[in-house]
């Protein structure tokens, strides 16, 4: 590397699920670090680490991204929203309540990057056709339940 | 290794001082925009750049206009951006459409056109529909400019005429004529697609007669590429002629190509998915052309 200079930390700051963050952060750093390590927001997951799988999924401003390809910096500004964000357990978004009326659960992996796709969809689109449903969840896997169950819990939500 | 190696970013407010950035840092510097194949490329080592360039910050960069029998979409236009753009909603559809299956919901929220082109991935869908719009892309370095015919600047895998100081700014697409009926089929089972074939049919005297064919394949070979022979062959039929000899086209056009053997599949594997899928966008460019919109249903086929 001919770089002479050793990169130096940026500033930050942006809201995560709804609260002020302020944070030095490195340019290289990624979003799925500074949220898994810093933040300790457990929710999002490394797991292809190439953008394929849709475990990291997270939104900002509304929109969902790759959280383990995208720099943290780039959310400067910006709202960013994980899974802890999205409900409590003594107050489950209705996406929450649905997946586990239908069962789109098993090993939970993939979940929390599924609700926040869902999520982006119906604040989208309330009323999603099955085909449309399908669409935005390209890209993001199951090893478990085999979609149906995510899909009939995502249109059961919408309704 | 998760974790990126570090890096300076640098956020230019102009073409010319992102073209100063890119010609003070040279080869260590990369440009980066949406970053969904670049910082793949630099967690796999296989880029170590001292310096980003991120051109997001550059006005009218983004922009995405149609006139003029042209549609120019700026570099750092996302995908998700050219989907929902009504400018080229109403231009020309099939290419809003292409975008709107790039990958996943997550890269194209992100990734833009620009990089798409300039990273020259040889599995992209945008690259080979551009070429049946003779797309060119501007490159801009220190005041000047040049156009590229899309045809020329993609050179190979991940190879592009860009000098290292030249920032791509936009793509132009020439529209084509009232009356054309295109397709794009997109066919594989990974996260890239394995082929692509786009047909535009545009019409001459009759409505559902030929008057000029631009047929292009991506994926299967270094870089996507034209089919003339193709194209002249289907010159002059009317669609149902055109119907008709749609699979002794498509076997035309598995001589023209050149496949190159990967993960993907064998290269003559590729050649005769080309045969098959020429023959399927054919069929279906033709039957648009003679006004009726078939639903069509291919296995691991996306058909726009």
């Amino acid at each position: 590397m001919s770089s002479t200079h050793t990169p130096s930390p940026s500033r930050l700051a942006c809201t995560v699920n709804g609260r002020a963050v302020a944070l030095e952060v490195a340019p290289h750093a990624l979003l799925l670090d500074v949220l898994r390590d810093r933040l300790e927001l457990k929710g999002a997951k490394r797991s292809c680490d190439v953008q394929v799988c849709g475990a990291c999924t997270v939104l900002v401003d509304g929109a969902p991204v790759s959280a383990c390809t995208y720099l943290a910096l780039e959310a400067d500004g910006r709202d960013v929203l994980t899974v802890e964000g999205l409900g409590a357990p003594e107050a489950l978004h209705p996406l929450q309540q649905a997946f586990i009326a239908h069962g789109a659960l098993q090993c939970g992996f993939c979940t929390p990057g599924m609700l926040l796709t869902a999520k982006a969809l119906l604040d989208e689109d309330p009323a999603p056709t099955p085909e449309r449903v399908a669409h935005w969840l390209r890209g993001s896997l199951c090893r478990c339940t085999g979609y149906r169950k995510i899909v009939d819990a995502i249109l059961a939500a919408a309704s | 290794m998760s974790g990126l190696r570090p890096f300076a970013l640098h956020r230019p407010r102009s073409v010319e001082e992102a073209s100063r950035l890119l010609a003070e840092h040279g080869g260590d510097a990369m440009v980066y925009a949406g970053g969904t194949e670049l910082l793949v490329l630099l967690k796999a080592g296989l880029a170590r750049p001292g310096c980003l360039v991120d051109v997001k910050a550059v006005p009218s960069l983004a922009s995405i206009e149609a006139g003029a029998g042209a549609l120019r979409i700026g570099a750092t236009a996302r995908h998700r951006d050219v989907e929902r753009s009504p400018a080229v909603r109403a231009a020309c559809p099939l290419v809003a459409d292409v975008a709107r299956h790039v990958a996943n919901v997550r890269v194209r929220s992100v990734g833009t056109v620009g990089g798409n082109l300039a990273f020259a991935d040889p599995h992209s869908d945008l690259a080979t529909v551009f070429l049946t719009l003779d797309g060119t892309v501007r490159l801009e370095a220190a005041g000047a400019a040049r156009d590229v015919p899309l045809t020329d600047f993609v050179r190979g895998p991940y190879e592009t005429s860009r000098r290292d100081d030249e920032l791509l700014t936009e793509v132009r697409l020439a529209l084509w004529p009232a009356g054309t009926a295109a397709a794009y089929l997109k066919f594989g089972v990974h996260e890239r697609p394995t082929l692509g074939v786009a047909v535009a049919l545009s019409p001459n005297g009759a409505p559902d007669r030929v008057g000029a064919a631009r047929i292009a394949v991506g994926c299967v070979g270094p870089r996507p590429t034209r089919l003339p022979a193709v194209e002249a062959a289907a010159r002059g039929l009317d669609a149902a002629e055109l119907a008709r000899r749609a699979g002794e086209l498509g076997a035309l056009a598995a001589e023209a190509v050149d496949p190159v053997a990967d993960l993907h599949g064998a290269a003559d594997y590729k050649r005769d998915m080309t045969r098959v899928f020429v023959q399927r966008a054919l069929a279906l460019a033709a039957a648009r052309l003679a006004g009726r919109s078939p639903i069509v249903l291919h296995p691991h086929t996306v058909a726009v």
